[in-house]
């Protein structure tokens, strides 16, 4: 977990936890929270429709390497590096 | 519905114009993947000239088409998702509409991914020039089931919207006539501009309020303040140098209070693409998953996906020996050895040197070109269908977690890996990276990878050297020439590019059918740009290194460059070399073939089998190790400096990498040497 954000730390942990895009399954959804990352990365992500608020899904994720993920309706493959940085709340989709 | 058309003239060129008529300037813009090059294709056909955006190594495609009674230039803008300055291409698209003002610019969108791919019409629309917006693949929305109603979304927008299928050239029709008509000022243009998230209107009139009047001509001072406000870094500089001191101070306090203003101006833009779509469009609630969501299963698998890019490769391979190699053969035996012929038997009367230079300098320089084209137009159709069908995206994702420990890009390993036909291509096809520190690292480590020609080298020699142990000695020198390369891309990273990373977020395009006309224009046009600009380089290189070998007296022993190899001698000695070795290594340079014909005239025998043992009873295993290894290493042949100049656009990067490849190459042949006396051999 990264440090220096509140709802990151373990005893704000609730059922809809805020967690990185990165630990979330193949199939499983989540809200978009808020994404981290430089501006040029921030820039990147929010042009290929990553914004608070958005419903993404995770389309296939095998634990490392990159993963994909399906954002307004786009497929979206995303370095774990960047995934790490895209903090989302579970949802059920 | 949309209409079936025709094609629009493709006859007319400006200079059949009046000159009093004035030519309607088209600008054509859209995300990538939404089949911008096949309209633009359908509108100019072969009416098109293809060079590079001044100063810059993105490419700039421009063509004219004739509608009604006007003739029209038609602009193909870089393919970007939006246009803050992070890239070459998002800057030249946003100059190009600022600065040159065209009459139209059509947006292209992908009505399949209608949300998204507005983004950049709602960063167009602001800019002062019409917009159309043409909803491309309406074809592959509808069997997602998706619905649009383009009356509806134009009704919302206030600016026209046609709908097409540029593949099989339907709408095209429509779109010339909304493009006549907006260019007359016909259509009651009035478009819904989008706007920041309500929370930062304060802010965004508090950055209004600074720059007011201050803003250059002709940037629209609204869009600046959103620029501003999204940290684009050549906004900022550019007002930081027009406001004065205490406007830049406010300014600046403003921006460092509101650092995530960026993320509210892209909220503003999605929240307008949702009012605009909301009564236009419908989409299936539970969507059954897609052609393209079964294939990615197999293709994206982190194991399935490495044995299918192996099966593709491996097929490629097959492609390229198979029907390139044997075409290079009948190119350098029938066109160059008639062409040389004919030229030796025609100036018979001539003085020899005159003779020699047309024979073996003129047309063995074009014969050397002429021998890449084979291979260079495979690897282009190659990677223009797969790029075109959705596959190239497939085999940068699942070969990104491998190639970024070297700091480059997933998509840098298509282009590398065929370099093992041919070195060229590797360094074009590097045009597919968009980041730009991956694509010069993957250009720069390009000539490590062993190519056909330097394997041809490796089989003619190792037999005789290493008898039964030649395939091991070949393979081993693959290994040494591919370990090189990883530590020389970790190297360059880490100390040139600080071990930056490049980000990997890329989308992965819905699989579609090829389109054989967008990829056939794209391999004629990238071979004749080959020729035109590389041909010159090999052409003079050739008659140089043909120069240094036959003058003055007409024979290599005596000529400059078996002065300049015994000049070199004391290098060579190193790794046990003589003179010769030395010189065919330097003749290499105009293809890396030539140094076993060099050697063959220098040791008098040809280029049969004899050379090769009677280099094997010369030179001591250790120094055909080292020989070996110092040509696998080596600076590449002039058509791959040639490319490596053209593509990095700078002297400085490509004399950079011949210098590092000069120092890895010998320093690894003198070592090979050492350890290879060391061990006795």
């Amino acid at each position: 977990m990264k440090s220096g954000r509140p709802w990151a730390s373990p005893s704000l942990e609730s059922p809809d936890e805020i967690v990185s895009l990165s630990t979330l399954h193949s199939g499983e959804h989540g809200e978009v929270v808020e994404l981290g990352g430089g501006r040029c990365m921030l820039s990147r992500m929010t042009a290929l429709g990553f914004t608070p608020g958005v419903d993404v899904a995770v389309v296939q994720n095998y634990g490392r390497g990159p993963l994909i993920a399906r954002v307004r309706n786009a497929r979206i493959a995303l370095g774990r590096g960047e995934a790490d940085r895209v903090y989302v709340r579970r949802t059920t989709g | 519905m949309i209409r079936e058309g025709a094609t629009p003239a493709h006859d007319a060129t400006v200079s059949e114009m009046e000159p009093e008529e004035k030519t309607v300037v088209v600008a054509l813009a859209g995300q990538p993947n939404v089949g911008k090059s096949t309209l633009f294709n359908l509108l100019t056909g072969l009416n098109q000239h293809v060079g590079n955006w001044p100063g810059k190594t993105v490419e700039r495609k421009e063509g004219t088409f004739a509608y009604g009674d006007a003739v029209y230039r038609l602009v193909d803008l870089p393919g970007t998702y939006s246009l803050t300055a992070n890239s070459e291409e998002e800057v030249i698209t946003r100059e190009f509409i600022i600065r040159e003002r065209p009459d139209v610019v059509v947006a292209l969108v992908d009505a399949a991914i209608l949300e998204r791919s507005l983004y950049l019409v709602a960063e167009l629309i602001p800019l002062p020039a019409p917009v159309i917006v043409a909803l491309n693949m309406m074809d592959v929305a509808e069997k997602e089931g998706v619905r649009i109603e383009p009356q509806v979304l134009e009704a919302a927008l206030g600016v026209p919207v046609v709908p097409m299928i540029a593949t099989r050239n339907r709408g095209v029709q429509d779109l010339l006539e909304a493009i006549d008509l907006v260019a007359r000022g016909g259509y009651p243009y009035d478009p819904s501009v989008p706007w920041i998230r309500q929370d930062h209107w304060d802010v965004l009139q508090a950055v209004q309020r600074v720059i007011d009047g201050c803003v250059p001509d002709p940037y629209p001072e609204d869009w600046t303040a959103l620029k501003l406000l999204e940290g684009d870094q050549r906004i900022t500089a550019m007002m930081e140098a027009c406001l004065p001191a205490d406007r830049r101070q406010q300014l600046h306090e403003i921006l460092l209070g509101h650092d995530d203003a960026l993320v509210a101006v892209a909220s503003g833009r999605y929240d307008w693409i949702g009012r605009m779509t909301r009564a236009a469009l419908t989409r299936p609630k539970t969507g059954a998953i897609s052609l393209t969501g079964k294939l990615d299963r197999w293709a994206t698998h982190p194991f399935w996906g490495l044995v299918i890019m192996a099966g593709i490769l491996g097929l490629v391979f097959w492609l390229t020996y198979a029907v390139g190699a044997p075409l290079q053969e009948l190119l350098d035996t029938y066109v160059v050895g008639t062409l040389a012929e004919f030229a030796r038997t025609g100036l018979s009367g001539a003085p020899f040197w005159m003779i020699d230079l047309l024979a073996d300098g003129v047309i063995g320089g074009v014969g050397a070109m002429l021998t890449f084209l084979p291979i260079l137009i495979i690897f282009f159709a190659v990677m223009g269908i797969l790029e075109d069908v959705g596959y190239l995206a497939r085999s940068a994702y699942v070969m990104d977690r491998f190639m970024h420990l070297m700091g480059l890009h997933g998509k840098s390993f298509l282009p590398l890996f065929l370099g093992f036909g041919c070195n060229v291509p590797a360094v074009l096809g590097a045009r597919v990276i968009e980041s730009k520190r991956a694509r010069l690292l993957t250009i720069l480590l390009a000539p490590l990878i062993p190519c056909s020609a330097r394997m041809m080298v490796i089989a003619f020699l190792a037999p005789a050297f290493f008898g039964s142990a030649a395939t091991l000695v070949s393979w081993g020198m693959i290994v040494l020439a591919l370990a090189v390369l990883v530590v020389s891309g970790i190297l360059i990273n880490s100390v040139l590019f600080k071990g930056e990373r490049a980000a990997f977020i890329m989308e992965l395009p819905i699989y579609h059918l090829p389109n054989w006309r967008t990829i056939g224009l794209r391999v004629w046009q990238r071979s004749v740009s080959f020729v035109r600009k590389a041909g010159t380089l090999i052409l003079g290189v050739s008659v140089i290194v043909w120069a240094l070998s036959a003058l003055p007296g007409g024979e290599i022993e005596t000529s400059y460059l078996a002065r300049i190899g015994h000049l070199l001698e004391p290098v060579g000695r190193l790794m046990g070399f003589d003179w010769r070795l030395t010189v065919a290594l330097l003749a290499s340079f105009v293809a890396k073939e030539n140094s076993i014909a060099t050697l063959g005239v220098l040791f008098g025998t040809g280029e049969g089998g004899g050379l090769a043992n009677q280099l094997a009873a010369t030179f001591s295993v250790a120094s055909a190790l080292a020989f070996l290894t110092v040509q696998m290493l080596f600076v590449p042949c002039a058509a791959t400096v040639a490319v490596i100049r053209q593509e990095t656009d700078s002297w400085k990067w490509t004399l950079f990498d011949l210098g590092f490849l000069l120092v890895v190459s010998l320093t690894a042949g003198v070592a090979v040497y050492r350890i290879a006396r060391l061990v006795g051999v």
